[in-house]
């Protein structure tokens, strides 16, 4: 068989779901399309740099006058009672996916077409559903049992049943035989997969049509648009639309979890035959997962009862790891404690988060070297103390002493960060709550002499200040007072961060107020 | 048992070995105690001028810096612009609730290759941290040779067997050239009280990003000054 000839035989469902972000929106609302949440004029919105835009409206949202792509607030005056909910484009993404893989109900793959629709391969299968136009009628009837708005085409290109399900009649079917170009001819060139500007082009040049195209010599389409990326070009897609030109396209194959269970003959009720079994669960875990090429990050143990209970641990690892014993080593911290009831008949453990990790080479000479890596010693102060009591302080764009840091985990990569010019010094250890202090100081702003803190009285010989710090106008309250830093050292040698929470008279507040919030060295 | 512990017969006699106490004498210490007052911060700040002074310069393996609850409520956490340049992004940092979890990070802390050393920071003197305790920890560190710095604020001397134990408290700081009324670069009086290597001694130490970890003997009225405050 030649390639073309293959080519010919091909045969693409495509699915058209135009209703699908407003579709998703009711499927969350659990309500039934022109019921409920969905009786009332609403409409998606994604923020933008000139305010919120509409995305998508519902049925009543589009009578009273809501389009998709208006701005809110004009579409607010001609209905007021119109509700709002934000858009959720990577949410439609993902359901975009799941419904790939569930497509293949109807061909052995399917591939996403972003943002609303799917292609789905249906050469030599529709005889299993009674011919092309009943699996059309199937798919249909299927996806509107699921709350979908769908349109359906099936051709022998994915060009042409894209174009057939946007802008040809309902369940249209390309036969093999048939005259592409004669058939799509009377389309407008929207159906043609083309940027708003590559359309607009064409329009100023009067080709509304398909057909307007064919008339056109090859060499002047392909000069005119010869400064655009390929996919943009109206000759590449024409040419894909006829099956001139192979279009590959990516299929979206699930990959399920990697997973290690045992089938007890006997139920367990000890704990050492436990460890044993959870053991023999991570090598078998890391031999599949090494197969793979991945390391897990979440690892999930199951374990189901004779008598119908279940219990789950879970853990994170700080860096993607397939050491058996190590994960084995994990689960015994966290299996202390665990009611086994009348014994454990099913074990198993699943790696819910994988991440990349290519096989490496053992060191052959040495073996291991001494120690534990850090991940590996991570890994066993969050099993014990918890992840967030193991953490690194990291930088933030902030004017605010105590916001100036945030706390990350201990292996993610540091944020990217504009140098911090260093003017001021600042003290080594910060209070997690700064507390009140008693100063004598010359009013209105005069340097703190003494001050009383933990119930020691301090008196201040050397002072080195103000550093004014003003309230962030952006996200605080318009009440909240300034502040003035004062570093200083008492008669002690003692170094203090301190400061006065406002002015006399700032119409903030009565007296300012003094704070001790850090400790130099 | 680890026999080089022991008084071996081939080894000079105590007193030709023991040189007194001074920055740069790297390795050999692992485990070193300061006790400091808890209304202060000389105690984290010794710690950490004693873990630069001991790591090489282009070590860039992170600080594990274990703090217990009273300690995180005593005297804070620590604060990233504050830290020494060269820590800014290798502190990492546990925050843990009980003397109990403090002890099992640090000894865990103790056993990764991949620290170039531990900061422990436990209030007083709880009931855990024991000397069987402390020994523990002597043996982790010198088994796998990372450096702890435990700062035991507002406790007392108790039992220990940490190789190096130093009081500290904040000493007046030298005037700055350009504004002598502000406070200076650190200084801290330290007392070594009792140390398996060294002599006991007295200095100001005064630490500076740039020149490192110095050390000045302290003067004898002072030495008296402290005898007669009792520390």
């Amino acid at each position: 068989m030649t390639a073309s000839a293959e080519l010919a035989a091909a045969r693409i469902m495509a699915v058209w779901l135009p209703r699908l972000a407003i579709d998703r929106w009711r499927r969350l609302q659990g309500c039934a399309k022109g019921e409920g949440a969905d009786a009332s004029p609403l409409v998606l919105i994604a923020e933008t740099a000139h305010g919120p835009r509409i995305e998508a409206a519902n049925d009543a949202g589009l009578e009273a006058g809501a389009r998709p792509g208006m701005r809110l607030a004009d579409a607010r005056t001609l209905c007021p009672a119109l509700r709002v909910a934000p858009a959720d484009p990577e949410g439609d993404l993902a359901l975009l996916k799941r419904l790939a893989v569930w497509a293949q109900r109807w061909g052995p793959w399917a591939a996403i077409d972003p943002p609303d629709g799917l292609l789905v391969d249906v050469r030599a299968v529709a005889h299993l559903f009674g011919g092309e136009p009943a699996l059309l009628a199937d798919a249909e009837a299927c996806l509107a049992v699921q709350g979908f708005t769908a349109r359906l085409a099936i051709a022998p290109t994915a060009g042409a049943a894209w174009a057939l399900a946007h802008h040809g009649p309902e369940r249209a079917i390309l036969e093999p035989g048939e005259d592409a170009m004669a058939r799509l001819a009377g389309l407008p060139v929207a159906a043609l997969r083309l940027d708003p500007d590559v359309l607009l082009v064409l329009r100023r040049l009067g080709l509304r049509r398909i057909g307007d195209l064919a008339g056109i010599c090859r060499d002047a389409l392909k000069r005119r648009f010869r400064d655009r990326v390929a996919e943009a070009s109206p000759l590449l897609r024409l040419d894909q639309l006829l099956g001139r030109i192979p279009e590959p396209l990516l299929p979206v194959v699930a990959v399920p979890p990697a997973l290690a269970q045992r089938r007890l003959l006997e139920p367990i009720r000890h704990r050492e035959l436990l460890d044993r079994v959870v053991a023999d669960l991570a090598v078998d875990l890391a031999r599949e997962l090494e197969r793979r090429g991945e390391g897990a990050r979440r690892l999930e143990l199951g374990l189901w009862r004779v008598d119908g209970e279940t219990a789950f641990r879970s853990l994170e690892l700080a860096a993607a790891t397939r050491q058996a014993e190590h994960v084995a080593r994990l689960f015994a911290a966290r299996l202390d404690g665990l009611d086994a009831g009348f014994g454990i008949e099913l074990v198993r453990l699943r790696a819910a988060w994988t991440e990349p990790l290519p096989p490496g080479q053992a060191n052959l000479a040495a073996g291991e070297p001494p120690g534990t890596s850090l991940a590996v010693c991570l890994d066993r102060l969050a099993v014990r103390l918890g992840s967030d009591a193991v953490r690194r302080p990291v930088s933030r764009a902030s004017h605010l002493p105590e916001r100036a840091q945030r706390w990350q985990g201990p292996l993610e990569p540091e944020p990217a960060s504009q140098e911090v010019l260093e003017f001021h010094a600042r003290p080594l250890k910060l209070l997690d709550r700064p507390e009140p202090i008693a100063v004598l100081y010359a009013t209105p702003d005069g340097y703190p002499r003494q001050f009383r803190w933990r119930g020691g009285l301090h008196e201040v010989v050397r002072v080195e200040g103000p550093e004014r710090i003003a309230p962030e106008w952006w996200r605080e309250r318009g009440s909240t007072r300034l502040r003035d830093y004062y570093r200083i050292e008492d008669r002690e040698g003692r170094r203090y961060w301190i400061y006065r929470a406002g002015l006399i008279g700032d119409g903030r507040g009565g007296m300012p107020d003094w704070f001790l919030q850090g400790l130099c060295g | 048992m680890d026999l080089s512990l022991l008084p071996a017969a081939g080894r000079p006699p105590a007193h030709a070995r023991a040189r007194r106490w001074r920055p740069g004498l790297a390795g050999g210490t692992l485990h070193s105690e300061i006790f400091a007052p808890g209304n202060e911060g000389s105690g984290a700040a010794v710690a950490l001028a004693l873990a630069l002074d001991a790591a090489a310069a282009d070590d860039a393996r992170s600080l594990l810096w274990v703090q217990d609850k009273a300690a995180l409520r005593l005297t804070g956490r620590p604060y990233r612009p504050g830290l020494p340049t060269t820590l800014h992004s290798r502190v990492i940092h546990v925050a843990a609730a009980t003397p109990e979890d403090a002890l099992f990070a640090l000894e865990e802390g103790l056993r990764c290759r991949d620290l170039a050393g531990v900061i422990g920071e436990i209030v007083g003197n709880p009931r855990a941290l024991d000397f069987t305790a402390s020994r523990r920890l002597a043996l982790a560190a010198e088994r796998h040779g990372i450096p702890l710095f435990l700062v035991r604020p507002d406790a007392a001397r108790d039992l220990s067997a940490a190789r190096m134990r130093w009081q500290v408290r904040a000493a007046p700081s030298p005037p700055p050239r350009w504004n002598p009324q502000a406070p200076g670069q650190p200084a801290w009086r330290a007392e070594l009280f009792r140390a398996r290597a060294h002599p006991p001694g007295e200095w100001i130490l005064l630490h500076d990003e740039k020149t490192g970890l110095d050390a000045r003997p302290a003067a004898a009225s002072d030495q008296a000054e402290v005898r007669a405050a009792g520390l």
